[in-house]
């Protein structure tokens, strides 16, 4: 594998592959979350932050099963290292914002089965990361899928003040947008390698 | 007496299929369904997957839901899910190494497929393991249905092919944007159009026949 640096690895992740919009990772909360803002941002920073925890223990987990030539229980031990920083997350919001806590509801136990973060784990195994690369692609990834809420959010805001025929309201509508979404994003396909 | 289980187990089967398509009315389990249905192949290989996943986790899960605490069963879910899964992951790779470099790891990410906690949670925890079994049956079948939608439309306008077979001879300029990420926005979302159209007209018939009124 050639030596990536890691800024080409953080903009891949937050833009080339982005990991909703290129990758398709992540996309219930993407379709979920996406209706205002204000819930929006603070979905994407939770995330992120799930990620980066998870990153990290999936990253010592690698070497310890490796040590132990334990491969195969790589999928179950990282669910639940996932499972568990969701559950830290949680408690922490709850203490300190249960407003928000309360607006993300049931999107925010919902980050375990979040496929990006998960994603995050098996990619960095797979591509053989060294500890920095796969914690700038994971602070990437998550970047990313804050990028790509935000902008979805704030396009369905506007939405929501337009006639839209009734066919067309609700899903479909936002799958639409997504893919308009995703097509402005490969024009960064070959940014950052 | 038994016609009568024999129409509901039925009832059972054709829930996952129409009335509760994941795909295409519960809109679960989006990002396999966008990610590899790129070809139809690819599409059915990811299905039965997830199928053979799905029946297996709801069976052990309805048995165990006598033993399980409240307190962990997401959990326990999680554990039995990844445990299929893995076995499912080893299978492909040694059977065809071409679907298993395809799919990649979106193998792996069946165990965060919202079909399957949600099928676990939501149905085999509280029915018996045969009724569970068949419910996950159909559900399954319902993706299948839903993937290969998805992918044979992709695959026959993003290069012209289905199942490899070239379908409309050599001038055919294909839409390599359906076999990009926005043509798997595009395309479900265009099945989603038709289907919620096809629910109106549904809707406005017997109103119409019932004196009607303009659209």
């Amino acid at each position: 594998m050639a030596p990536e640096s890691l800024g080409q690895i953080f903009l891949s992740a937050v833009l080339a592959n982005n990991f909703v919009l290129a990758m398709f990772l992540g996309l219930c909360p993407f379709l979920g979350v996406s209706a205002r803002l204000d819930t929006a941002f603070p979905m994407g920073i939770a995330t992120t932050f799930v990620m980066l925890v998870a990153s990290l223990c999936a990253f010592g987990l690698n070497l310890l099963l490796t040590t132990f030539q334990l491969e195969f229980l790589r999928l179950i031990s990282y669910i639940v290292v996932i499972a568990s920083a969701v559950q830290l997350v949680e408690m922490f919001l709850k203490k300190t914002s249960p407003a928000l806590f309360r607006a993300l509801g049931i999107y925010l136990p919902l980050i375990t089965t979040n496929c990006a973060v998960l994603g995050v784990a098996l990619f960095q195994t797979a591509r053989e990361y060294s500890f920095a690369q796969a914690m700038v692609f994971s602070f990437g990834g998550g970047a990313g899928f804050t990028l790509a809420l935000v902008l979805m959010a704030s396009v369905r805001e506007r939405l929501q003040l337009s006639n839209v025929p009734g066919v067309a309201q609700g899903t479909a509508l936002s799958l639409m947008l997504a893919g308009l979404l995703s097509m402005a994003f490969m024009g960064f396909a070959g940014l950052g390698g | 007496m038994s016609d009568l289980s024999q129409s509901r187990t039925f009832d059972e089967f054709m829930e996952g299929i129409w009335r509760q398509n994941p795909v295409f009315v519960m809109v679960l389990g989006m990002c396999p369904t966008l990610a590899v249905t790129v070809s139809a192949v690819n599409a059915l290989s990811m299905g039965l997957a997830t199928m053979f996943v799905l029946v297996c986790s709801c069976g052990l899960v309805s048995l165990m839901r006598s033993i399980v605490p409240k307190e962990v069963r997401i959990a326990t879910y999680i554990v039995i899910i990844a445990t299929f899964v893995t076995v499912v992951d080893y299978v492909i790779q040694a059977v065809s190494l071409a679907v298993y470099d395809a799919l990649g790891a979106f193998i792996q990410l069946i165990v965060v497929n919202c079909i399957i906690l949600g099928r676990a949670e939501a149905h085999a925890s509280k029915h018996p393991p045969v009724t569970a079994m068949v419910n996950a049956m159909g559900m399954s079948l319902g993706f299948v249905i839903g993937l290969f939608a998805l992918g044979a439309v992709r695959e026959v306008l993003g290069a012209g092919t289905l199942f490899g077979l070239s379908l409309f001879g050599p001038n055919f300029q294909p839409w390599v944007v359906m076999v990009l990420p926005p043509g798997g926005f595009i395309v479900l979302g265009g099945w989603l159009l038709l289907f919620s159209a096809l629910k109106r007209r549904q809707e406005a018939r017997p109103a119409a026949a019932g004196g009607g009124h303009g659209a």
